[in-house]
């Protein structure tokens, strides 16, 4: 965000401003585009990507010709799996705008390659990491994993310890992969605290209830 | 008569190739000594960083940024504490955002020489590599005084960082910035008009400005390409607003401008480091809400409250609001991001890292085509790559 707009207030008009600005440019409704601490997001469908990011990246006051990341955040419960993220950045305007698009494990998303040359890895690694498969890609090939990995880590229901695990064997002179062994299970320890209720957080539940300088006191009383 | 034209030739470099900086298997298809596709296979380092942090606490999610780029960690965990600020909204006091841009200048510099140096010895010069790593190895003291640690500093967290810099080290770290110059200039007095380091450099791996926005550049090798594109300045956090430094820029995008580019940057980060000093107030280091940041040694061992707040620190840690925020550095590499996504536990629901080598890596292809073999060895260590954060 430009750096002469120091008040709350002034920011809040500027982000608002631009968010009306966007949902003219990208024919969205604006409940579509929220603002959360000062960045923009978008929420589209799969069908209208292309058409806005070409929108953002060519038209006039858009100028979003930096593609800076694209990634995926897999939520296992929905029925739409995964959300694709794509960070945009407007070098012109000193803008960043992030495009959050929800997509159904099997669906394909369309290759932005077309639009933004580093889409190309980036794809890449959301198709090894999620699985996730992009139509008119090219060479969607694995970019992390090992040659001939099977399986997409960073969906929520591959293990942290993997599948398999690799050695050298002496006798065959080579490099062997084999189930993955633990010596000691997997320890996910829950610290989280069964009283400070479930859907809020620990400090907005703090800042209602108690008063630590109450506390503070109260203790040194002893 | 037979058919004059020859077979392209398939050639394996690395994965344990000096000037590889680090584990990058390139396959390059040549036409004799002509570059006419490379394909850098990558992950040769990967660790799952990502996966591993969905598996931490917040507070135990931050020293994985140490091991991302190995040679600047401080720069990196300057980002993930940041994000968390921004999601819970925390004010870091004066003196930790002073002391945490000063290590940050430090930690430029690190990688500066690191980079310039073995881009030297990748083109034929040793001795600047001989040199700098005397220079760094300082700076790593500096860090160690700090944190306890010359690489794996763990020293940024949310909030500010983690112990005030201890009496004494502001004046040695002056002392020696005032020394440092006069290294650039022996540096750059072996190399800046080097007849055989031109002839390498100039003209090579040409980034034009709109094939660098496209690539996804980012940091000295964008502003080489002459756009005076720096996070510090456009979207400036802590204290880097009330600093005064300027951005060097290049006009020609080729090797010989990211050079030039990073040694000025050097020189600029030296005015930062002593605008740091001169400026560095007194008071707390770290912020006093100990719901995120640990108690004071002292209180814990007579207050049961800083106790418990201990305990809970370091065991459920602190529950970050849901939602999600990109927030991004200039690392000395470039743009380094964080795209954090919480769900209000106080684990990280998804945590992104954007690190600008990667992008800088996939762009080996479009500027080493055409060029000679041994020119695709100075794209590479112009382009500044280190697999720690590539792979993640």
């Amino acid at each position: 965000m430009p750096a002469d707009l120091k008040t709350q207030s002034d920011l809040a008009n500027v982000l608002d401003e631009q968010k009306q600005h966007l949902a003219v440019v990208l024919q969205k409704a604006p409940e579509d585009i929220s603002i959360f601490r000062g960045e923009i997001t978008v929420r589209l469908t799969c069908d209208q990507l292309i058409f806005a990011l070409t929108r953002l990246k060519d038209s006039t006051g858009g100028e979003f010709t930096q593609l800076s990341d694209i990634t995926a955040v897999d939520y296992p419960g929905r029925s739409e799996r995964f959300e694709l993220i794509y960070q945009l950045l407007s070098v012109k305007l000193n803008q960043r705008l992030r495009l959050v698009v929800p997509i159904a494990e099997n669906a394909v998303a369309p290759s932005v390659t077309g639009l933004f040359t580093c889409a190309d890895w980036a794809e890449r690694e959301v198709w090894d990491m999620f699985g996730i498969f992009f139509d008119g890609h090219g060479d969607l090939r694995r970019l992390l994993t090992d040659y001939g990995f099977e399986g997409h880590p960073l969906r929520k229901d591959f293990p942290l310890t993997g599948t398999v695990e690799v050695r050298y064997d002496d006798s065959e002179q080579r490099v062997v992969y084999e189930p993955v062994q633990l010596t000691q299970e997997f320890r996910d320890f829950d610290f989280e605290s069964p009283w400070e209720g479930i859907q809020t957080s620990m400090r907005q539940v703090d800042a209602s209830m108690i008063d630590p300088a109450s506390l503070l006191k109260g203790d040194q009383n002893d | 008569m037979t058919d004059p034209t020859i077979k392209p030739l398939t050639m394996n470099f690395g994965p344990q190739h000096p000037a590889a900086h680090g584990v990058l298997r390139l396959v390059l298809e040549m036409d004799g000594e002509v570059i006419e596709r490379a394909d850098p296979h990558i992950g040769l380092l990967h660790r799952g960083t990502e996966k591993l942090i969905e598996h931490k606490t917040y507070l135990q999610a931050l020293p994985y940024f140490d091991r991302l780029d190995y040679v600047s960690p401080m720069n990196q965990e300057h980002a993930f504490a940041l994000a968390i600020e921004k999601m819970m909204q925390i004010e870091v006091p004066l003196r930790g955002q002073y002391i945490r841009v000063l290590y940050c200048e430090i930690g430029r510099i690190l990688n500066h020489i690191l980079n310039l140096t073995t881009f030297a010895i990748d083109v034929g010069a040793m001795t600047p590599l001989l040199w700098g790593f005397e220079e760094r190895e300082h700076l790593m003291e500096f860090y160690e005084r700090a944190s306890g640690a010359r690489l794996h500093a763990a020293y940024f967290r949310p909030g500010g960082v983690h112990q005030d810099i201890p009496d004494g080290l502001l004046e040695d770290i002056s002392a020696w910035a005032k020394r440092f110059p006069e290294y650039i200039d022996d540096l750059e007095g072996l190399l800046t008009e080097n007849r055989i380091f031109k002839q390498r450099t100039v003209d090579i791996g040409v980034v034009t400005l709109d094939e660098a926005l496209d690539l996804g550049f980012s940091g000295p090798c964008i502003r080489a390409s002459g756009l005076p594109w720096d996070l510090r300045k456009s979207q400036p956090y802590d204290v880097y607003d009330e600093l005064d430094f300027d951005i060097p820029t290049g006009k020609t995008g080729d090797c010989y401008a990211r050079y030039l580019v990073r040694v000025e940057e050097m020189r600029q980060s030296l005015r930062i480091i002593h605008q740091c000093i001169e400026k560095m107030p007194s008071g707390p280091v770290l912020a006093e809400d100990h719901k995120v940041t640990p108690p004071r040694r002292d209180d814990m061992k007579t207050s049961m409250e800083a106790l418990i707040h201990h305990f809970k620190l370091y065991t459920e840690g602190f529950h970050v609001p849901a939602g999600s925020t990109y927030t991004a550095v200039e690392a000395p590499k470039g743009e380094f991001g964080v795209y954090l996504v919480s769900d209000g536990s106080n684990k990280p629901y998804r945590c992104k890292i954007r690190a600008p080598g990667f992008y800088f890596m996939a762009s080996i292809d479009q500027l080493s085509r055409g060029h000679m073999l041994a020119d695709s060895v100075a794209i590479l260590g112009s382009l500044d790559v280190v697999f720690g954060e590539i792979d993640r």
